[in-house]
């Protein structure tokens, strides 16, 4: 894939911003947006797993994977070494970091079925990049997130003073705003 | 009070119908949608994942240690969207393009591991497949009515399975497509307002 780094990094961000424009990791964006506390815990957790399972992924796929010619494994091989990776941090983070630890706490786990983490590694595989790019790719979708989900609950804790209409309210009313945002994150296509 | 086994099945069509009550799944429901062939086609594909997934998991259920069961879950549910993956490759390429990375998300789709979770390692096969069925159906149903309002109101056409398509321009021939629903935004404003439809019908 020829693109610059910058290009990379802007699009990544802002243009193909990982939840708003392509709509992975949507359960959690919903499920921890209601407070900016576990919205900041969410994001970090992301990034922090990401950048790590982005380029591990990346690793296995080519050289395992392809040089063995089981490509067709790619799913399953992907999402266990998330699992493990995300298992093996928790551990690691337990012992020396517990700072970190207890402020990631619950999200850890859940970041296994985040469907953003799985499908950036996917997205990376898919275009071809090498193993660089696929790094800062890793990184930026990661930040693009956590711009987004703490924007996001930045708006939520607002619309919990607000009198919603009674069948808009929660989740009716959570998607609606998303909306709104990605409406303004839509400003951005065209770009790069 | 044990269900019956017909109660099993419409509880995931209408009471507990995945995208909208759950509100589980939201990756594929806002990401496919953008017509109805694509969101009846994800809907099959996770269906499927769901039912044989379901299957094999309640058969096994006495034999999978309770502290690693999760991950069991999830070799099994991947071991299915693979096949999902090569047959949809092979058969309906086509579709295999548009829905790209979302069906190897299948694996990470939270109804399916949900559903896992939450009844198929405690109920018997027969229980666990009305389960599975019901909820794909549900699911799929979802995917379908979302997609097609976002194909007529947002292209102006209706496809209905491969060369078949209706034009809402022959129907109203002054109407213009409202294009911002078939992209990101309007996924999102258009599962929410449909979400405040159902919860205005559903208080009962």
């Amino acid at each position: 894939m020829e693109i610059g780094y910058f290009e990379l990094i802007i699009s990544c961000i802002f243009v193909n911003n990982i939840l708003l424009a392509q709509f992975l990791g949507n359960c959690p964006f919903l499920g921890t947006s209601k407070k900016m506390e576990t919205a900041v815990g969410m994001a970090m957790a992301v990034v922090f797993v990401l950048v790590l399972s982005g380029t591990i992924t990346w690793v296995v796929y080519n050289f395992i994977l392809v040089p063995f010619d089981l490509v067709y494994l790619r799913t399953i091989s992907f999402i266990l070494v998330i699992a493990a990776l995300v298992q093996f941090v928790e551990m690691f983070l337990k012992k020396s970091i517990p700072a970190l630890y207890a402020g990631l706490g619950i999200f850890l786990p859940l970041i296994t079925t985040n469907c953003a983490v799985l499908g950036v590694c996917v997205l990376n595989i898919d275009k071809e990049m090498n193993f660089l790019q696929s790094l800062v790719a890793s990184a930026t979708y990661a930040m693009g997130y956590g711009l987004a989900l703490i924007l996001f609950a930045g708006l939520r804790e607002r619309i919990l003073l607000a009198r919603v209409p009674k069948p808009l309210q929660d989740t009716s009313i959570g998607l609606v705003t998303a909306g709104m945002i990605a409406l303004a994150f839509f400003a951005f296509q065209g770009m790069v | 009070m044990p269900k019956t086994l017909v109660q099993e099945f419409t509880k995931g069509l209408w009471d507990e119908i995945p995208p909208f009550r759950l509100v589980l799944g939201l990756c594929p429901t806002l990401g496919v949608t953008t017509s109805m062939e694509n969101g009846l086609g994800m809907g099959l594909a996770t269906t499927f994942v769901l039912v044989f997934g379901n299957i094999l998991i309640s058969m096994l259920r006495n034999i999978i240690p309770s502290q690693v069961r999760i991950a069991c879950f999830i070799i099994v549910i991947a071991t299915f969207v693979t096949v999902v993956e090569l047959v949809m490759q092979a058969y309906t390429y086509a579709l295999f393009l548009k829905l790209g990375v979302f069906i190897p998300l299948i694996v990470v789709n939270c109804i399916i591991l949900g559903r896992a979770e939450a009844f198929a390692c405690k109920n018997t096969i027969i229980y666990s497949i009305a389960d599975g069925l019901g909820m794909g159906i549900g699911f799929t149903l979802s995917l379908g009515a979302l997609g097609a309002i976002r194909e007529v109101l947002g292209s102006g056409s209706l496809t209905v399975w491969g060369d078949l398509s209706y034009s809402v321009a022959s129907v109203f021939p002054s109407f213009q497509p409202f294009t911002f629903l078939v992209r990101a935004p309007g996924a999102f404003i258009c599962l929410g307002l449909m979400l405040c439809v159902l919860n205005a019908i559903g208080k009962k």
